[in-house]
């Protein structure tokens, strides 16, 4: 009996050695250790031994029983790795080839600028204001201190609707139209972006183009507010090294005025192509609002005092993202808003 | 404009280099643009802002520099000799329109001898690009240059016999010739110099040329007088001539300081042309101008600069531009010279001050005061997240507002269609540009020709901006729309699995952003409108209000604006999207109960729309189905001809308790039952 148990160990081991294949496997377990199987078989003459040896043979059968299973997990738990390795290395990809494109979405690099110039302000309180691209003349330019038929207008050729209405030349009418609805609340403390039009088309003026407005008034506001403001603005929007300087200028809704030039982006002040070798790149008019101005808002000059300001979106989106042509704003060719 | 750094030199001593002339002009407020070597000499390009004016004569300019550099300006000797005769027996002027011609002088210099200018004027003139003609014309151009005071010389010997100057409006229809040999047709409301009959010089602008100055000139009638700036703007304007002239008194010249001028000029032809100066000037100046006196607080100063000034500091900039100060109790009266018009105001002053300080020299602080919360409104954030959301999926676009009017009927616009009714510019640069957009489809349009031209294919454009509608009671309403149009397909990879950029992916893309900005109950239904594929267009519409619409642009459409690809369009009102997207909240529980799901398909006839099942649906079963997915529709074998399959998810699931498969059986029967009955669905 042990003898054939013997026998039946040897061969079965010899069978799973060869076997790669897990159901192979599991028949060949059946087959050996199963109810009905070699060692079961075996198992029933014990009942024909004597006491003894049937005890020693119950052993020894036992014995091998569990021998056998372990080695018949080991030979599944071995092909089960071998088949997980074979199948990896079948898995393998090319990881070189290029990823799916995502939606190629872009927001428009004059709506990043205008947007990162309004949240400058936001972070010093100020509070986005908008109005009307058809404008009334009296808000473009009366109530801002263009008399009529002065040449001072020709600085902002218009394009007109009728004798009254116009495209509006600048974002500054909001001031007027923001101050009448809150005076006489105090501050008045505003950001206005938006679409301006002048009767302009070459290499650098587009008819069409965009503005950010601010003003801020309260009770004593002062062109050392206006200065520093502006001054902190510009390292923001361009970064802490710029060297900034005010200029005196002319604008007829401001008293005085200034204009603001920041140290050439391109050149750090050395003199380039892009600052006409003078080091400097004007990017902002400013000043102090004209009394006419408060007065047409409806605040009382002497009582308040306050400072505007006003730039061009190109202007900026041109310096920070190095875009040397104006029209390609307005082109809308993919090849160029999908880098932004 | 140009100025010479010789000819300043005439007026004020410096030590300056030319550069940091320049610098320090522009710094001052006087733009220097660049300077440049050229005869010899240095020329300053100067960019004058509007209000300076008076900066276009070179003696003005020197005032300029001799106040920043602490300097006096010396003017120039006028050693005039007069002859016995006088001037009254040579000319009589009138002036008919005093409003417009607040002064006018003139002397007669006689027996003048005319040939070429000498080298250093024909260089000063040079120096500011003028073209030298000979000694009178030149002294005319050198003494305005130098003092911006326009003159003009005529022959006097061909002023017909009364000897007379009457300055008078044009008739209507008027022609005159005037020197660059144009005849030119005159409106009433332009001012002439006539010599009581015809037009000798178009007043400020351009002499005529039956009274020009020639080789045979003798006898010369010198003119410096002063005319309306909006008068001479107009005219200039109407003819399309401009003139240095005109030039000048468009900005505005010093009525008091036309006599020097003349005085000035007739010195130097004198000098250069051996010519008799007739004594006595023609001055016919009926409304005498004062000197603006201004009201100076020297508190005020620091208060609007936030600066600390002393009075010291602050009189001596004044003083340095020669104006004339008095104490006045605590404050100064300031005594404005003529030649600066441009101050009329404490304020004026108080830039003048800080401009002769130096801006630089001013202190920079952050403001005082309360703070104030800033930041944006609850629409301009919705603005933001929608151009946010929509700039993930497609490229931002900007177009011009105004459009040619022809894309009208390249959209296939009909004569009643709304959106031919168009604000339109009087003034366009071209029709190109000639009326405001309605809507902002036909910019998208052009962008994808534009861009498929060349050959960049594949696109996803949106654009938000306002449309331009006539207004009830205003001219305008300005109406903020969002415009997003796909062509060609997704985005290609090295996959086979192409899909096209249709009219349901543009559709998803909106679901997405509907949901993401709150947009609940949003229903697409078939509609027709203009320019679209008939049987490819969607009304958007939440509560029965359109707030947008979706659809394929018409093939004859996408012809006209030379497009090869199916081109599918949205266009949506950002105001009613506001109004309709609901601020974020929790709107469904989580359920812990077993979601059961099963799948249905139905046989339906081809008129049933998609829609109306999916809206169906949901309202059975007592509410226990919760999502409804479609996700197979065909037609074809062996669905019978004029009907079609579609096949459903449903996932069903309760808040309070596990559902029995008797509860979802009832469930299923009752929506198989609903569907043959309302729809005429049968199962499959």
């Amino acid at each position: 009996m042990i003898e054939q148990l013997q026998q039946l160990r040897k061969t079965v081991r010899e069978q799973l050695g060869k076997l790669n294949k897990l159901d192979e496997v599991n028949a060949l377990r059946v087959n050996a250790l199963g109810r009905k199987g070699e060692i079961t078989r075996l198992l029933r003459g014990l009942k024909d031994l004597e006491a003894e040896e049937r005890i020693h043979a119950g052993k020894a059968a036992n014995l091998i029983k569990e021998e056998l299973e372990q080695n018949f997990e080991q030979q599944i738990t071995n092909i089960k790795k071998r088949l997980l390795e074979e199948k990896i290395k079948a898995e393998t990809i090319d990881v070189t080839l290029p990823g799916f494109p995502p939606p190629k979405g872009s927001k428009h690099p004059l709506s990043q600028i205008s947007e990162e110039i309004c949240d400058i302000f936001m972070g010093f309180g100020f509070k986005v204001a908008e109005g009307p691209e058809i404008e009334l003349d009296y808000y473009n330019f009366e109530a801002l201190n263009f008399p009529a038929d002065h040449p001072t207008r020709d600085m902002q050729d218009s394009f007109y609707i009728d004798e009254k209405h116009l495209l509006r030349t600048h974002t500054s009418p909001v001031q007027v139209r923001v101050m009448e609805k809150m005076a006489p609340e105090l501050p008045v403390k505003i950001i206005v972006p938006g679409r301006v039009y002048r009767k302009d088309d070459d290499a650098t003026h587009s008819p069409m183009f965009h503005q950010i407005e601010g003003l801020l008034i309260d009770s004593h506001i002062t062109f050392a507010n206006l200065k520093g403001v502006l001054m902190m603005f510009a390292y923001q929007i361009f970064n802490k090294n710029v060297k900034v300087r005010y200029r005196p200028s002319f604008f007829p809704f401001t008293e005085p005025s200034a204009e603001m030039d920041i140290s050439c982006v391109n050149c750090e002040g050395k003199g380039c192509r892009v600052c006409s070798d003078t080091g400097w790149l004007e990017i902002l008019g400013a000043g102090m609002v004209h009394p006419q101005v408060l007065k047409a808002g409806g605040y009382d000059p002497e009582k308040v005092t306050g400072f505007a300001f006003g730039m061009g979106i190109e202007r900026i989106a041109m310096l920070k993202y190095g875009i040397n042509d104006l029209r390609l704003f307005f082109d809308n060719d993919r090849r160029f808003l999908q880098q932004f | 404009m140009g100025v010479s750094v010789n000819w300043l030199k005439q007026y004020v001593d410096f030590d300056y280099s030319a550069p940091e002339l320049a610098e320090a002009l522009t710094m001052a407020g006087i733009a220097a643009e660049a300077v440049d070597n050229a005869y010899g000499d240095q020329i300053i390009e100067l960019d004058l802002t509007p209000n300076r004016g008076d900066c276009l004569g070179v003696i003005n300019l020197a005032r300029e520099v001799a106040a920043l550099l602490g300097k006096t300006v010396k003017l120039p000797d006028v050693p005039l000799k007069e002859n016995k005769e006088h001037i009254n027996d040579y000319i009589s002027i009138d002036i008919a329109v005093p409003d417009l011609c607040p002064r006018y002088t003139a002397r007669v210099i006689k027996n003048c001898a005319i040939k070429e200018s000498p080298g250093w004027m024909q260089a000063a003139l040079s120096s500011a690009g003028v073209r030298p003609v000979n000694n009178i014309v030149d002294v005319t151009n050198y003494v305005m240059l130098e003092t911006n005071q326009p003159l003009h010389a005529f022959d006097y010997d061909l002023i017909p016999g009364s000897k007379q100057i009457l300055v008078r409006t044009a008739h209507e229809g008027e022609r005159m010739v005037t020197l660059d040999g144009t005849e030119r047709e005159l409106s009433d409301s332009m001012l002439l110099i006539t010599d009581g009959e015809r037009p000798v010089a178009l007043a400020g602008i351009m002499g005529g040329v039956n009274t020009e100055i020639g080789p045979n000139t003798v006898n010369v009638l010198l003119e410096s007088a002063n005319f309306n700036n909006i008068c001479i703007r107009k005219t200039s304007r109407a003819l399309s001539l401009r003139s240095d002239s005109s030039a000048r008194f468009e900005k505005g010249v010093d009525v008091n300081g036309a006599v020097y001028a003349l005085n000035r000029a007739a010195a130097l032809m004198q000098e250069l042309s051996g010519g008799e100066v007739v004594g006595g000037v023609a001055d016919l100046y009926p409304g005498i101008v004062k000197p603006a006196v201004i009201n100076l607080r020297t508190d005020r100063v620091n208060y609007v600069l936030g600066g600390s000034l002393s009075e010291t500091e602050i009189i001596a900039c004044l003083k340095g531009l020669e104006f004339k100060i008095e104490q006045n109790g605590s404050d100064y009266l300031v005594t404005v010279p003529t030649y600066r018009p441009d101050l009329l105001i404490e304020e004026d002053l108080i830039e003048e001050v800080a401009r002769l300080h130096g801006y630089e020299n001013l202190p920079s602080a952050l403001p005082e005061g309360v703070c104030a919360p800033g930041g944006l409104d609850a629409y301009q954030k919705f603005q933001r997240q929608l151009k946010n959301l929509m700039s993930g999926q497609m490229s931002e676009v900007v177009n011009y507002s105004f459009v040619n009017p022809a894309l009208a009927d390249q959209m296939l616009w009909s004569e009643n269609n709304p959106l031919r009714e168009v604000i339109a510019l009087a003034n366009p640069l071209s029709e190109d540009y000639a009326v405001m957009r309605t809507s902002l489809v036909p910019g998208l349009l052009k962008n994808i020709a534009g861009n498929l031209s060349r050959q960049i294919e594949n696109l996803s454009f949106f654009e938000m901006g306002a449309v331009f509608e006539p207004g009830l009671g205003t001219l305008a309403e300005e109406v903020y729309k969002m415009v997003g149009a796909v062509c060609g397909q997704r985005e290609s990879n090295w996959r086979p699995d192409k899909s096209e950029l249709d009219f349901f992916h543009l559709k998803g893309l909106l679901e997405g952003m509907f949901r993401k900005i709150g947009l609940t109950d949003c229903r697409f239904s078939a509609k027709t409108a203009e320019g679209f594929h008939p049987g490819r267009t969607a009304s958007i519409q939440v509560n029965n209000v359109e707030i947008g619409v979706i659809g394929e642009i018409h093939p004859v459409v996408q012809d006209n604006f030379g497009i090869k690809h199916k081109v599918c369009v949205f266009e949506l009102d950002v105001a009613l999207l506001f109004q309709y997207s609901a601020s974020k909240y929790l709107k469904e529980k989580i359920t812990k109960y077993p979601v059961v799901e099963r799948d249905i398909a139905f046989i339906l006839p081809m008129s049933v729309a998609a829609g109306d099942v999916l809206e169906l649906i949901p309202l059975l079963g007592g509410k226990l189905i919760k999502e409804v997915t479609l996700f197979d529709v065909f037609t074809g074998n062996p669905v019978p001809e004029g009907r079609k399959s579609v096949a459903l998810r449903l996932k069903l699931w309760s808040d309070e308790k596990t559902l029995t498969e008797q509860e979802v059986k009832s469930v299923m029967e009752q929506v198989i039952a609903e569907m043959a009955n309302r729809l005429g669905a049968e199962l499959r």
